[in-house]
């Protein structure tokens, strides 16, 4: 560019801006953290994870495990004795793919966690910059994939939420059997609003007059999309909050009231 | 009543901000106080401007630290009982006072490859399009080129990659012609490479400041981040693409 501008690059948090330009930052700094430190606690506990009929999405679909919502029995011998186990670390990864490689969640982090920049006309602490050019950020172009597997996730959570509808005593509804299709509900509305599958449902195609079940899709996704970020946040402190009901259940703490 | 204004007074060597008092009333923006000022008080004060209405683009500054439309930013919106800062984009060479160089933003406009339609529908040479062919591009078309967008983007204001990414205003640009139903030209490999899509880490400041509604990011940038997957990381999509390709023969 020819010339240079005479305002000079501004340091690490210094802006012009009136207004308390740090508290949605900080908001999402606050509310992953503490996200990331409770999932982190529960993957590793692999106990308390199921009460009854109920599982907590954590440890869904529980590969191996001792509980009897368990699709391949206990924990082989052949596990190496150093190696923790934990059914939740087996599936885990994969709806925390999806999170960390979400467009809304990528531009949410990169502000708080990496401050680049840390709000809006914020002063950023590097001068270097390599966006999602290079490695490591490139690998966020992974996104559908993650996508694929959140899309066969909710089909098993869904199943769970079946499975929540029988007890011991045959068809009932339980405070959990509630709580883990509230779970579903909103992990549905944040995966169907997914630019990723706003782009394969549609997106991609530049005459939707050619393809209308693809275009009445991408406007079904692209009405999710509008409120993909409020999906985001509620989706992620449910799916936090029904872990801890069917933790706190299997532990005692919580009676479990049945409706039905 | 009256405010104070903090506003940035200089040119391309350098300058500084000066405080202007003023009397403020019902329903002025703070383009009719910059012009009040400049009547008054600085009559060398160099400001841009056109119509007023929020549909040139000609008036953008920095209100209190944000990219705005002078004559769309109501005083009443604005914490009155401080001074109000307006300076000059940051993004852009300062000529003198509130007035910027934007002329990068013409040169990268040229080097875009153009609209190319495909072969005409009609024998009278017109086309045929339906509507929900065209309503994203149509969100597009709304742009009043005021840059704010180009302002505010971290990778241009911050980092000054202007030779390496083309901004916000020109990936909505590239959008409108990708997306429209009767272009036949292929941008995916200069969105990648030349104009640097893989800059934009997704903030949405963009969006954020644009006084037209435009939905930058999520309708324009992604969708086209979306394109650059397709042809150059999705190889399961490079086969269903074959795949395609073989049945239409």
């Amino acid at each position: 560019m020819n010339g240079t501008t005479t305002l000079e690059r501004r340091s690490f948090g210094e802006t012009m801006r009136a207004d308390v330009w740090w508290t949605q930052p900080l908001l999402v700094f606050i509310g992953l953290s503490i996200f990331i430190v409770y999932s982190t606690w529960a993957a590793f506990q692999g106990q308390n994870y199921f009460f009854g009929n109920y599982i907590s999405p954590f440890y869904s679909p529980e590969i191996l495990g001792d509980s009897p919502h368990s699709w391949f029995g206990p924990k082989p011998d052949w596990w190496p004795a150093w190696l923790i186990f934990s059914p939740a670390l087996l599936v885990l990864w994969a709806p925390g793919g999806f999170r960390l490689t979400c467009y809304y969640y990528r531009g949410a982090y990169y502000k708080a966690f990496w401050a680049d920049p840390p709000a809006c006309t914020v002063g950023e602490p590097r001068k270097s910059y390599w966006g999602e050019r290079s490695f490591p950020l490139i690998m966020q172009n992974v996104h559908r994939y993650f996508l694929y597997l959140a899309v066969l996730f909710l089909l098993v959570l869904a199943y769970d939420v079946w499975k929540a509808l029988w007890f011991p005593d045959g068809f009932g509804i339980g405070i959990g059997t509630i709580v883990l299709a509230i779970n579903v509900v909103l992990l549905g509305g944040y995966t169907f609003g997914c630019h990723s599958l706003r782009h394969l449902a549609g997106g991609l195609l530049d005459q939707f007059s050619k393809a209308p079940a693809c275009y009445r899709a991408y406007t079904c996704v692209s009405c999710f999309n509008r409120r993909h970020m409020l999906w985001a946040w509620l989706s992620l402190f449910w799916v936090g909050f029904a872990d801890l009901y069917v933790r706190l259940c299997a532990m005692g703490v919580w009676h479990d009231f049945r409706i039905v | 009543m009256k405010a104070v204004f903090k506003i940035w007074r200089g040119d391309a060597k350098g300058g500084e901000f000066r405080d202007y008092t003023t009397e403020v009333a019902e329903g002025m923006v703070v383009l009719d106080a910059i012009h009040d000022i400049q009547r008054t008080q600085a009559p060398d004060l160099a400001c841009r401007w056109n119509c007023k209405a929020g549909k040139c683009g000609s008036c953008s500054a920095e209100v209190n630290g944000m990219p705005k439309l002078m004559c769309m930013t109501r005083l009443s919106e604005l914490p009155l009982e401080k001074p109000v800062t307006v300076e000059p984009m940051k993004a852009f060479p300062v000529l003198k006072d509130l007035v910027t160089d934007v002329s990068w933003n013409f040169r990268v406009k040229k080097k875009i490859k153009p609209f190319k339609p495909r072969h005409p529908d009609a024998p009278d040479g017109t086309w045929r399009m339906q509507q929900e062919d065209i309503d994203r591009v149509q969100e597009f078309r709304k742009c009043i080129e005021c840059f704010l967008c180009q302002d505010v983007c971290h990778v241009l204001r911050d980092h000054q990659m202007h030779e390496r990414f083309i901004g916000p205003r020109f990936l909505i640009h590239v959008a409108a012609l990708e997306m429209h139903p009767l272009d036949t030209e292929d941008r995916t490999e200069e969105l990648r490479n030349k104009q640097g899509i893989g800059y934009c880490n997704i903030t949405k400041c963009c969006t954020n400041v644009c006084p037209e509604s435009i939905q930058i990011t999520d309708n324009g940038i992604i969708p086209l981040k979306e394109r650059v997957v397709d042809d150059f990381y999705d190889p399961f999509g490079w086969v269903w693409k074959g795949f395609k390709k073989l049945l239409n023969r």
